[in-house]
């Protein structure tokens, strides 16, 4: 159900009253927030084609890096998106660095789930489709092809996929919002 | 293969205590090492290079770190006495009440900190109006009785388990942040630690970690 931000759904605010975000999973009438949370309890309520590995060891390396990713890459790159001028740059640096520590979680494979997309490649797929888009939109290098080759690749051949495909916005569309979401952060930062 | 279960910890940290407090739920044996944060052993930096940071279990020398996830690794390996729920529902719950807290305590510690070193009375108000406004909103959460699903220590209990250092270090340098009658919850739940015979074995001796946070804030506050 699509939701119109910031205009928040008096069913939004229902079920996620303590964040009051998207996503939300309704099953069954119960709510869950946290998209990691609901990748996971996907995961466990519908075992066929898991999407993280069996073993415990191997599932909390996964867990690890998804963590590592949604701290680590995911607020700067949107610091890199919002800021201007020196943070920006500092911004952009740490994203790209981050980034490469986290191309080291692939260990040479073709994704991070093995020979397919497991619960890794979903937790941080986006993050190269929102870059890719938002480089250009931000004037701001954040995906380093010579700096990151494996993950470079990973995220092309991830975006790839048709069942990603599937599940992307219309690109056009996704390009128009961000560049309006990015005049309006420009605004606000020139007032600040 | 005999099983070699190590922690690499650090005693006064709460992180590095939740650990301890699942193994021990488990009662799996592991060996205790303990680390200089200002002196990191190559061992530490081996097995956590990323972070390099406390705590990390290394399981027949397969190491694991951030503590959430290491209380996850604990429960799925030794399934006996689980710490989280075994409804998906549940435990999807509980993971995200667990995150939850986390992040509060992120927003509260550096809070309760500001207040405990300032010099001036100006920015110890601020610092303790802060930390409040967050522990109140976990105040609310836990009175709602969202968290806890059971009487015993789980794995949502473990994760809150991080307040005690707030009591601690407030105490030792004589500032009031969450005190029993604005946080009556809270406070409460504090004592079921004090009172729970698995954490209490945890725990650090109240002397000393009173002592250690009045050497780290003391000198934090004498040199601003």
């Amino acid at each position: 159900m699509e939701e119109h931000l910031p205009d928040k759904s008096p069913m939004l605010l229902q079920y996620n009253p303590v964040h009051k975000k998207i996503p939300v999973l309704v099953h069954k009438g119960k709510p869950l927030a946290e998209s990691l949370v609901i990748i996971e309890y996907i995961d466990e309520v519908w075992k066929h084609n898991p999407l993280l590995p069996q073993d415990p060891y191997h599932r909390a390396k996964a867990r690890f890096w998804a963590k590592f990713a949604d701290e680590k890459c995911v607020p700067a790159m949107f610091r890199a998106f919002s800021k201007v001028g020196e943070e920006q740059v500092q911004a952009a640096k740490e994203l790209r660095e981050n980034l490469k520590t986290l191309e080291s979680a692939l260990e040479g494979k073709q994704y991070f789930g093995g020979e397919t997309i497991g619960f890794l490649d979903i937790a941080v797929g986006w993050i190269g489709c929102w870059a890719r888009m938002n480089e250009e939109v931000a004037g701001v290098n954040m995906i380093d092809a010579e700096m990151i080759p494996l993950l470079s690749l990973w995220f092309q051949k991830f975006l790839e996929l048709p069942i990603i495909q599937e599940c992307l916005p219309p690109q056009d569309k996704l390009l128009a919002h961000n560049k309006e979401f990015h005049k309006m952060l420009m605004m606000a930062a020139a007032l600040t | 293969m005999a099983e070699e279960v190590k922690l690499f910890a650090k005693w006064a940290s709460p992180f590095s205590r939740r650990i301890e407090v699942a193994l021990k739920l488990k009662g799996v044996e592991y060996e205790y090492i303990e680390e200089d944060l200002f002196n990191k052993s190559p061992a530490l930096l081996n097995y956590n290079p990323v972070h390099k940071k406390v705590p990390v279990l290394v399981h027949n020398g397969k190491p694991i770190a951030e503590s959430l996830v290491i209380m996850e690794y604990i429960d799925e390996t030794w399934k006996h006495n689980p710490i989280l729920p075994v409804d998906p529902f549940e435990k999807a719950m509980a993971r995200f009440w667990a995150k939850f807290i986390d992040d509060k305590f992120w927003a509260i510690w550096p809070a309760a900190k500001k207040a405990m070193i300032s010099g001036g009375e100006k920015e110890r108000e601020e610092g303790i109006e802060e930390a409040q406004l967050h522990l109140k909103v976990l105040e609310t959460q836990l009175k709602e009785k969202k968290f806890f699903g059971s009487e015993r220590l789980g794995f949502v209990e473990i994760t809150a388990s991080l307040i005690v250092c707030i009591v601690v270090a407030q105490e030792a340098m004589g500032v009031e942040i969450l005190t029993q009658d604005k946080f009556p919850a809270l406070h409460e739940l504090t004592q079921k630690f004090a009172d729970d015979d698995v954490f209490k074995q945890c725990v650090p001796p109240r002397e000393k970690h009173s002592a250690y946070f009045k050497a780290l804030l003391g000198a934090l506050a004498a040199s601003k």
